[in-house]
């Protein structure tokens, strides 16, 4: 199916998403789109699921003008968006979440659709499986699936990539490469271009809400996309590493056993030391995110303590700061704006409006967040939520823990965040972050961790690894001589 | 101004649709529809009496209300608050029990009205603990609360506080005369009741709009999960606004035992605090439209007892009339895409 757009326009207050956008995708190609964060992309694709309107310009499907409206709509008419987080029912399996959108609910037919599919693209699902037993790489493969069940003939996905893991990316690859050998369409939205060489059969590039240039056949050079996707190209200075430092430590655990609802970790003995950016590398779902939150405090362990500055951690505290990649979910109160998220976070009986609006401004100048005061947070993109939950730390805090701290952040932005973070470290802070980046965790990292079966590796230094060797590691290979 | 006008547009439609809608149903009820509007807007303002009823509604009512914002915004839909109204005209029951003649009265007027807050605030707790501590929805755990709270009423007016000799429906043994509070000459109304709803207005509106314990409040209520990693003590906060929520709601119910029935009698709430979720749900956290709103409500309501007798029209039409303004207005919300803020 043949995509084409006239002259698209959408604006959210004063600020113009999209401008004037024409371009046209052909069929049976894998379209990359690309662009820095806020440059517009999630918009054009939500124009193009019918989840949003357009402000003017048309949309031409096989040269026939057609009004999305809807996502149900657009679905219909054969255009199916796969979205940065997968939403789905948790409690159904992965046949009645399949079925739930279906106008035929004929369960022997969709669970052969499900197989058939399965076995065409690759993808290990069981339809009898349950959602909320999948990873997020699972799941985003059940709405593929679905989509293409319910008849898509364009998949738009929306940085699929972010969160997953790497086979798994491997195999959503080679699954878009079979679908669009079948005549479907494929927009393929990230900000990564490694997995534009790898992947697509052309690029678009937007910037500022606008068209950079027409659309180009791949191959093109890196450089040429980083050109046209900043107009300028900033190298990456080698950042020393700090040593691990033998003061008394930030954190500390003792034969200290974590969990959450179905995940156990440990028992665990570590020392995270004061004043080092410590990176956690492992698999998605190796426990990560379950360790985060007993350092947080928002969880306990089952036996023993997490200490934080010498004292047992019973709830959350104030001088640890956690910084959710579920910004709009857990990280920040999206009806409200990033003064009343100043002063939501100070201590003070009567709210002095006006200090915390002239600090906020202040904020949002030094962290270059593009946002009023007044705005509320969930108007902002996706960077710029980060930049402001960045923003929101206290200068007092001494823990800060970060779940993919750049995630959905172009190269520019996630550069002036490490710098802050390292402003932070330097003054004594003790910084973790997990990522799925492995080149993001050797490059700012100063120690690492790593996680593998339900275990911790001590405190490795990051001048004693290499990538490969980290890629080993969380795999399995050589863990059990660096297991504490 | 623009933006305030906007904000008020879509209202003014909602309303314009509930009023159209009543207007076909006094038609095909065969009524005249200019008259009973006519009666329902301004029938309660006709003499010294009527406006005295309508008083004598809108203060519970205003309490109610202005509790309900608080636990609104805090994400909490307490339909409890008619229990809440009962507990707190029970327990000012129990201290004026212990009067006894030549007592300073003052003391026992305090006291009935304190001791409603508190057990309206620890009623609502109780709701407030089942959905934090056993994941009971609060909406359910009020409901119930709110047939306990009834049947404890009932309990006590046929049980032990039954009148000698007789347990009747018509309640308890009446107030000694010197416990009623005083009324304005030749009407039923105390000022006492309206003037302390609108103390308790201005103090929520304070609470909530501008101290940071109110911003907080509103956090919890916006996003649990986020307003927990920024600091705030959620769970205490979500236990306060509930337990202001029961308060309020205490003390309408007290300030009806000893202002208005002067006895306790099993239906305390008599809808009020329900009538007070209407008014809620229409402002939400929105401090500022409840005296309006409830006001507007008190009218309608008081209005329409008039209406059997001027115009054979059964007075239910007021309700019939609130519940589409309230319907219509949420329908306008829902299609701007508003959040439940």
């Amino acid at each position: 199916m043949h995509v084409s757009i006239q002259q698209l326009n959408k604006s959210f207050g004063s600020v113009r998403a999209n401008q004037d956008i024409t371009i046209a995708f052909a069929a049976g190609q894998i379209h990359g789109i690309l662009g820095e964060n806020g440059a517009g992309k999630s918009t054009l694709m939500k124009l193009l699921s019918g989840v949003y309107k357009p402000d003017s310009g048309q949309i031409f499907i096989n040269d026939q003008a057609v009004t999305l409206g809807t996502p149900r709509l657009a679905v219909q008419i054969g255009i199916g968006m796969v979205g940065q987080d997968p939403l789905d029912v948790p409690v159904f399996d992965v046949l009645e979440n399949i079925a739930c959108g279906l106008q035929m609910p004929n369960d022997a037919d969709i669970r052969q659709q499900i197989i058939h599919w399965s076995t065409t693209l690759g993808f290990p699902l069981q339809p009898d499986q349950r959602m909320r037993d999948l990873t997020v790489g699972q799941r985003q493969q059940v709405e593929i699936v679905r989509l293409l069940i319910a008849g898509s003939d364009v998949l738009i996905l929306d940085e699929p990539t972010t969160g997953i893991t790497a086979a798994q990316v491997a195999a959503l690859f080679a699954a878009l490469k079979t679908i669009v050998a079948t005549g479907k369409t494929v927009l393929f939205v990230t900000h990564k271009l490694d997995e534009i060489v790898a992947l697509c059969d052309t690029v678009t590039v937007l910037r500022a809400g606008q068209l950079v240039g027409t659309q180009l056949a791949m191959p093109i050079s890196k450089e040429a996309m980083l050109t046209a996707m900043f107009g300028e190209f900033l190298t990456h200075p080698q950042v020393p590493a700090n040593p691990i430092s033998t003061d008394a430590p930030r954190w500390q655990l003792h034969d200290t056993l974590l969990h959450d609802t179905t995940f156990v970790l440990g028992p665990l003995n570590l020392s995270l030391p004061k004043g080092m950016i410590i990176g956690l590398a492992g698999l998605e779902g190796s426990g990560q995110r379950v360790f985060m939150h007993h350092l947080a405090g928002t969880a306990h362990p089952d036996r023993g303590h997490v200490h934080f500055n010498g004292q047992p951690l019973m709830r959350a505290n104030p001088l640890v700061a956690w910084l959710p990649a579920d910004r709009l979910h857990e990280g920040i109160i999206g009806a409200m704006s990033f003064s009343e998220h100043v002063l939501l976070m100070r201590d003070s009986l009567l709210a002095p409006h006006q200090t915390a609006h002239t600090k906020a401004a202040q904020l949002i100048e030094d962290y270059a967040i593009k946002a009023t005061p007044d705005m509320p947070l969930q108007q902002l993109s996706g960077g710029n939520q980060q930049r402001a939950m960045l923003a929101l730390i206290p200068e007092s805090a001494q823990g800060i823990l970060l779940e993919h701290p750049t995630r959905g952040l172009d190269t520019v932005s996630a550069m002036a965040i490490w710098q802050r973070l390292q402003v932070r470290r330097d003054n004594g802070a003790t910084v973790l972050f997990f990522s799925a980046d492995l080149s993001e965790v050797m490059q700012y990292s100063d120690a690492v961790l790593v996680f593998f079966g339900g275990q911790v590796s001590h405190l490795l230094a990051r001048d004693s690894l290499s990538e490969e060797v980290l890629a080993a590691l969380i795999g399995g290979v050589g863990f059990a001589e660096v297991s504490a | 101004m623009k933006t305030q006008f906007v904000a008020l547009r879509t209202p003014v439609i909602a309303m314009g649709v509930a009023l159209a809608i009543t207007a076909v149903l006094l038609l095909l009820a065969g009524a005249d529809v200019l008259a009973a509007f006519g009666v329902l807007l301004g029938g309660a303002l006709t003499t010294p009496s009527r406006i005295s009823d309508m008083l004598m509604l809108l203060a519970p009512l205003l309490l109610c209300a202005v509790g309900l914002t608080t636990s609104f915004a805090a994400g909490q839909y307490n339909l409890g608050i008619e229990g809440q109204m009962t507990v707190g005209g029970v327990a000012a029951m129990w201290w004026l029990r212990g009067y006894q003649d030549g007592s300073p009265v003052i003391l026992y007027w305090i006291g009935a009205v304190l001791c409603g807050m508190l057990m309206g605030a620890v009623w609502a707790l109780l709701v407030a603990l089942l959905k934090r501590y056993m994941h009971v929805s609060e909406i359910f755990a009020g409901l119930g609360f709110n047939f306990v709270a009834l049947g404890l009423a009932l309990y006590l007016v046929f049980g032990p506080w039954k009148r000698p000799g007789v347990a009747s429906m018509s309640g308890t043994e009446p107030l000694a005369d010197a416990l009623w509070l005083p009324t304005l000459t030749g009407t039923r109304l105390t000022l006492v009741s309206p003037i302390l709803a609108i103390v308790m207005l201005v103090i929520v509106w304070r609470l909530i709009r501008h101290t940071h314990w109110g911003l907080q409040v509103r956090a919890c209520g916006l996003s649990a999960l986020a307003s927990v990693r920024m600091g705030v003590p959620a769970t205490r906060r979500t236990f306060e606004a509930m337990a202001l929520c029961g308060a309020c709601a205490g003390m309408a119910g007290a300030l009806q035992i000893i202002g208005v029935y002067h006895s306790l009698v099993p239906n305390v709430a008599s809808g009020i605090g329900l009538m007070g979720l209407l008014v809620a749900l229409l402002v939400r956290a929105d401090v500022r439209w409840v005296a309006l709103v409830a006001f507007f409500f008190a009218i309608i309501t008081s209005g329409s007892i008039q209406l059997p007798l001027a115009l054979s029209i059964d007075s239910s039409i007021s309700g019939v009339l609130q519940g589409l303004i309230v319907l219509a207005i949420i329908v306008a919300r829902a299609r701007r895409g508003e959040e439940a803020a």
